[in-house]
């Protein structure tokens, strides 16, 4: 175990690194001059000249890069070209927003999604069994956006009841106020989410109900309910963990979309003003901690895995082979 | 942050309001609404412009204004939202005879709000930092011309030019006077105004307080919050569900429909200082010739135009001056819509079958809708236009670095920004010796109403010679509650003042 733990950390290091460089060339490939962005229209040559000294986008990329990667290793994620504020206390200001409601949502998403799979599974030749199926796969369809606009129609413009976006400015000071203001994101990401968990959930359970094992444990005389919970559970629960880690890790990156519709100040609407403002800094933080976020989830799916599945633990990671 | 809940009929509202909503606003000092309102409310205005960062000198772009403005900080004097200027921190001002040296005498009994009083060290320290080297002030280069800043005493500043500016003082109406003393501008402040900063949380909202030992009249509310929205439709849902007050400026006219049906609301239609031009390159053939240019001016039918962008609001104009500066005359009868002479003038200058030119279009709103437009004009006259979309990146290294384009569209959201055409080297290459030396004759003027006399000509003249063609005013368009009265109307140069509006109980 401990090899494994010291295996995942040198892999984790090592995606890091080659993420950074990834994300520092991409960025530079992109056309367009930050200097553009923080000189008023009519600046002079001279004026944009400073800004680049300014901001060091003057400097060779090699140079800029290295001292990025070295700010970074010293836990600071540099200065935003365009407010010249430091991006690491924005960045974790943001992260009180995101990361309450990516979690808020996945949870949501998890207690919907894993009884009404199962269900989906179980009942399959029922009226509900079906329309659960059905409704997952339309939900499927749906883009985030749209259902979160709808939500606001209907809950806070019509009837009222909840902020239609925004987010308390005293934040968690002001728990009752900060909770209101979460709940329709919480519940457009998690509505999303679990449509297509529905769906893993199903088709593990599905697996399940018709494997030898559990035909097995039911000749031996286990009622159903006791053979899926032995044996039954846990070996559907398997792909659906490295599935829930694809999900938590993309809804945290699809931050971007709900947090536009509900005016959010998190991670996405951070990363969304970096993107049109040219902000290397602010892109390259958002992103860089966002990866960092992914892999740690990725990380911790793979774990829980082998938790629960003793034949996975002679692998590096669930899908490799040694 | 509360969110009360929408009173299912619009009546339990009304019936409660029996102040005189009919007069909102109305410039900065129309304290009309002369009913009960609520001395200790908190104002919630929704914006579209979050500062980058509280320092107007390093960048903090047009939101810091619009918070900051003539509500945390002061200059010596305001511009108001009428488009005056009037003296604020400066009691009084002298210039010399030859207008070379400018003494400004303090207003008395002005504190900062870490509890400073103002001296002429703090004035001098402002004035030189909009001018340092590493200032990114919007208003560096007109400020430019101060030599020499001396205090000869607590109470005075003299200020030496190397040569004569008659904007001067209307530029320092940009200048904030900051205590001397103060560090982390970027995200404090210290300054004079009827609010002191509470707290800016970024991406989110920034929060202003009654400042008790205000010199002047006390703001009229104990709070306002500026809340940030990136897009439009989050905005007007904040309105809908009184998450704020009012909207500093509405950006397209689709959701205004919802709030003028709605007697909850009030749509303000006021002068904004942003012109959509079609501007030629004038160093390009074909439109080196005036008559290419006047041509196409009046084959174009401007009011159509305007009517399809923004829905009866908005205003044509005949050059780049609006009616907030000085020098406006309305000059929209020159080079008016005019097809038989567009054909006629296109004749004369050999172009019987027309002609086709690029036009680089920004990409963004509402430069292509504008392009579509103007193609399909231009096409009754014979003209041909190849709609080119390009970034703003690529507008700004293409058209106004390089001057590489025969005609472009661009909104130019400046007041007072026709001296432009006393510039042969700006981008649209207007080049006209008898502009350029009224331009600077202008600025060397002696008075402002010399100055406005002379602005005049340049403006009857460029609005002649077609120097581009000035498609439309944009509206400047303020929804807020009936609740409220007495906010800014025109929001000009972005300013938003806060401390007049009164809001009802």
């Amino acid at each position: 175990m401990l090899r494994y733990l010291l295996r995942r950390l040198v892999f984790l290091l090592v995606s890091l690194v080659l993420a950074s460089v990834v994300l520092f060339v991409l960025l530079r490939m992109l056309p367009g001059d930050p200097a553009n962005a923080l000189t008023s229209v009519g600046a002079s040559p001279e004026q944009i000249a400073a800004a680049r000294h300014s901001i060091g986008s003057d400097k060779p990329l090699p140079e800029q890069f290295t001292h990025w990667i070295g700010q970074l290793a010293s836990g600071d994620l540099g200065t935003s070209f365009v407010s010249s504020l430091p991006v690491g206390p924005e960045v974790s200001q943001r992260l009180n927003v995101t990361v309450p409601l990516t979690l808020s949502a996945f949870v949501l998403a998890v207690l919907v999604a894993v009884p009404a799979g199962f269900l989906a599974a179980y009942k399959r030749r029922t009226w509900y069994g079906a329309l659960l199926s059905g409704v997952s796969q339309l939900g499927i369809a749906v883009p985030v956006f749209w259902l979160g606009m709808i939500l606001i129609a209907v809950f806070a413009l019509n009837a009222g009841w909840l902020p239609s976006g925004g987010f308390p400015q005293d934040g968690w000071d002001t728990p009752a106020e900060a909770v209101q203001s979460l709940v329709l994101p919480v519940v457009t990401v998690a509505l999303v989410m679990s449509a297509s968990l529905i769906r893993y959930v199903r088709s593990a359970t599905l697996d399940v109900l018709d494997s030898e094992y559990l035909r097995t444990a039911r000749a031996l005389g286990s009622s159903f309910g006791r053979a899926m919970w032995r044996h039954g559970l846990r070996n559907a629960s398997v792909p659906v963990i490295s599935i829930l880690g694809i999900e938590l890790a993309s809804t945290l990156l699809g931050a971007v979309v709900v947090e536009s519709v509900f005016a959010l100040p998190g991670l996405g609407s951070m990363l969304a003003t970096g993107i049109a403002q040219h902000d290397y800094p602010v892109i390259q933080g958002v992103l860089f901690v966002s990866t960092f976020g992914v892999l740690i989830i990725g990380f911790a799916a793979d774990l829980v895995q082998r938790l629960v599945d003793p034949r996975l633990r002679g692998r590096l990671s669930g899908g490799g082979v040694r | 942050m509360r969110f009360p809940k929408r009173p299912l009929s619009a009546g339990v509202l009304t019936v409660a309001l029996a102040v005189t909503l009919a007069a909102c606003g109305g410039g900065s000092n129309s304290a009309s609404g002369s009913g009960a309102y609520d001395k200790d409310a908190t104002v919630n205005i929704g914006s579209l412009y979050e500062p980058q960062n509280l320092d107007n000198t390093a960048g903090g772009g047009q939101g810091v204004t619009e918070a900051l403005n003539g509500n945390v900080y002061e200059g010596l004097f305001r511009l108001t939202d009428k488009g005056k200027v009037e003296k604020l921190l400066a009691d009084d001002y002298k210039v010399s005879g030859d207008g070379l040296t400018y003494t400004f005498t303090l207003r008395d009994g002005v504190k900062f709000h870490s509890g400073k009083k103002l001296t002429s060290e703090d004035v001098k320290y402002s004035l030189e930092k909009v001018i340092a080297k590493d200032s990114q002030s919007a208003r560096k280069s007109n400020l430019e011309v101060m030599k020499d800043v001396t205090t000869p005493d607590a109470k005075t500043v003299k200020v030496t030019l190397s040569k004569k500016s008659i904007s001067f003082v209307y530029n320092l109406s940009y200048v904030w006077i900051i205590n001397a003393d103060a560090e982390n501008l970027k995200i404090t402040e210290d300054g004079t105004g009827p609010y002191q900063l509470k707290k800016w949380t970024r991406g989110s909202a920034l929060s202003l307080d009654r400042f008790a030992g205000y010199w002047g009249t006390a703001a009229k509310n104990k709070q306002a919050v500026f809340h940030y929205y990136k897009d439009a439709t989050a905005l007007n849902n904040a309105l809908q569900t009184n998450a704020v007050d009012v909207v500093t400026s509405e950006q397209s006219p689709d959701a205004l429909d919802q709030f003028k049906s709605d007697q909850n609301y009030k749509v303000n239609d006021g002068n904004s200082t942003t012109k959509l031009l079609l501007a030629f390159n004038d160093k390009a053939k074909p439109f080196t010739d005036v008559k290419v240019r006047q041509a196409v001016s009046a084959a174009i039918d401007d009011k159509k135009l305007l009517e399809s962008v923004w829905g009866g609001y908005g205003k044509q104009i005949g050059s780049m001056v609006p009616p907030t500066d000085p020098w406006y005359e309305d000059l929209t009868d020159v080079n008016a819509h005019d097809v038989a002479k567009a054909k006629k003038l296109l004749k004369e200058a050999g172009h019987a079958k027309g002609f086709s030119f690029t036009l680089d279009t920004p990409n963004y709103d509402p430069h292509p809708t504008a392009a579509t437009f103007i193609k399909s004009q231009l096409a009754k006259v014979g003209i041909t236009v190849k709609i080119n979309t390009i970034t703003p990146d690529e507008w700004y290294t293409k058209v106004y670095k390089n001057h590489d384009f025969t005609a472009t569209l661009q909104e130019h959201v400046n007041d007072r920004d026709l001296v432009w055409y006393g510039d042969p080297d700006f981008y649209w290459g207007y080049d006209n010796k008898q502009v350029q030396d009224w331009v600077e004759k202008a600025e060397q003027a002696s008075s402002t109403s010399e100055q406005t006399e002379i602005l005049k000509k340049v403006n009857r003249k460029t609005a002649e010679d077609a120097a581009s063609d000035w498609l439309y005013l944009y509206p400047q368009i303020v929804v807020a509650n009936t609740k409220l009265s007495g906010y800014p109307l025109n929001g000009l140069n972005s300013q938003f003042f806060a401390y007049d509006i009164k809001k009802s109980s």
